[in-house]
């Protein structure tokens, strides 16, 4: 299992395609914070985001913060919630939009194995709960799009050395979460067999 | 109201305040250390990464006086009332939304709290019916325990009931559990503590997997054979490979707690509400003329 550091927004697709299943990364640059809300305005309600996404590396998250003035926002605790919830986005932003990273916790299911393989995109498994050290990460919020959602807010942070994060799904149709769920329901019936 | 009872219904919405920012910051010990015993014992790649992780960010929370995770939860409280402590329960839980909301204004932390059909906030983590508190009465008593458990949605929602039959026994609430930590596979947040409600009606089966998660890890229900059950879902659980955020490795729960309650002779309910590796608990006494001690837990 290697390790890599990846700098996003990416431009050489290859950046993603080199990341394989079970590798470390750590991740430079600028990320977008996302969650559900969020994606509902932009799917269901068909409301395209006031920002570039191509290239982006997106979190899962609703942070807490302290404000500033109009738009300044202060890091308090930022964190990563639960991906699942939102997998069905996954093909739309990386068609639509160009996203070729999501980062969150708990990982996606397997619906999000093959349109993340056809439009080389990623999942970075995140430790959930590990807030404080995430905060120690992202070095500022540039800049907060659609207030009215917070904290569901889309968010441009700043990061430094963000990680270490582990690849759970990669680009070549592999899932981390995939195997350790077959394995686990393999044992469950030997488990059964025991009670 | 009186002068006195006044001041205590202060005294508890003071606790309240500080309870919630306390437990959000600062972890038990007792969860300390089956942090570092799982990281100790965990063998996988991505596990030992996820238990040091979690162990770097509890160093940090510490440092900086920050909360250990950004979901500040739903805002739980357990109360137990002595018979005379000398405020009525319906202050002690005004007290309770009070600290609560002061706490979520003055630190500043996240509002989590909405309308379930709006979905509008609907303020400082305080709502219709928030914060919860589960109550218990002692008699013969004149003082307050206080306990709030802020809960985090991660976990919650990976909570589960099964309508088990009697003829499904005691085997269908252990397959119950596992096909059901399985399925949550790392969305929880684990290795965190299952909290397993058996017995009463399907409501109060999953009251009780939540007193189970409130424990200090690793104690044990009074009852002996609801105990050896308490041991043996604990290996078990930890043998089904899901490991530290469900990437896999030798570490899926850190305990299993199990309470209890008899039941109608056709029921046999099993409840499983889980708690992430982050079970931040914090406790107060307090006393009939407001003292308030932070140490002592209950």
């Amino acid at each position: 299992m290697a390790s890599h550091t990846v700098t996003f927004p990416i431009t050489d697709p290859q950046e993603i395609l080199k990341l394989r299943a079970g590798d470390e990364v750590t991740v430079q640059g600028h990320i977008i914070g996302i969650r559900d809300r969020t994606q509902i305005r932009i799917f269901d309600q068909g409301v395209p985001p006031p920002m570039d996404l191509s290239g982006a590396f997106l979190l899962h998250t609703a942070p807490n913060v302290r404000k500033l003035g109009p738009g300044k926002y202060e890091k308090i605790c930022i964190g990563t919630t639960t991906s699942a919830r939102m997998v069905r986005f996954t093909e739309g932003l990386g068609a639509q939009y160009g996203v070729r990273a999501i980062c969150g916790k708990g990982g996606f299911p397997d619906e999000a194995i093959e349109p993340m393989q056809r439009l080389g995109m990623v999942y970075f498994a995140i430790v959930g709960g590990a807030a404080a050290l995430e905060t120690t990460q992202i070095e500022e919020i540039e800049e907060v799009l659609w207030e009215e959602l917070m904290p569901e807010c889309l968010w441009k942070f700043r990061v430094k050395d963000f990680g270490p994060l582990t690849v759970g799904i990669d680009a070549h149709g592999n899932s981390l979460y995939h195997d350790v769920q077959a394995a686990a329901h393999e044992k469950l019936k030997e488990l059964y067999a025991r009670l | 109201m009186s002068t006195v009872a006044t001041d205590l219904q202060k005294s508890v919405q003071d606790a309240a305040a500080n309870l919630y920012v306390s437990a959000l910051k600062d972890i038990p010990q007792d969860l300390r250390d089956a942090l570092a015993a799982a990281r100790d014992r965990e063998t996988s790649t991505p596990g030992k990464r996820v238990l040091e992780v979690i162990h770097r960010n509890v160093s940090i929370a510490d440092e900086q006086k920050n909360l250990v995770c950004q979901d500040t939860g739903i805002a739980v409280y357990h109360c137990n009332v002595g018979e005379h402590f000398p405020l009525h329960p319906a202050r002690i839980y005004e007290a309770l939304r009070d600290g609560t909301e002061r706490a979520t204004i003055d630190h500043p932390l996240r509002s989590n709290a909405v309308h379930t059909i709006t979905r509008e906030n609907t303020g400082a983590n305080i709502g219709y019916r928030l914060p919860i508190v589960h109550w218990e009465f002692i008699p013969d008593w004149d003082g307050l325990d206080v306990k709030c458990v802020p809960k985090g949605s991660g976990s919650e929602n990976m909570s589960f009931l099964k309508m088990c039959i009697p003829a499904d026994g005691v085997k269908g609430i252990k397959q119950f559990v596992l096909e059901s930590i399985v399925g949550a596979g790392g969305k929880p947040c684990p290795p965190g503590i299952v909290g397993v409600g058996i017995g009463g009606s399907a409501d109060y089966a999953m009251h009780l997997a939540k007193e189970a998660i409130m424990r200090p890890i690793g104690t044990r229900n009074g009852d002996p054979l609801v105990a050896q059950l308490e041991d043996e879902l604990y290996g078990l659980l930890n043998e089904t490979g899901i490991g530290p955020m469900g990437l896999g490795g030798d570490v899926t729960v850190l305990q299993c707690h199990i309470e209890h309650a008899d039941t109608h002779m056709t029921l046999n309910p099993v409840a499983v509400n889980y708690q992430c590796w982050a079970a931040r608990r914090a406790s107060a006494h307090i006393g009939p003329d407001g003292s308030i001690d932070y140490d002592r837990e209950f």
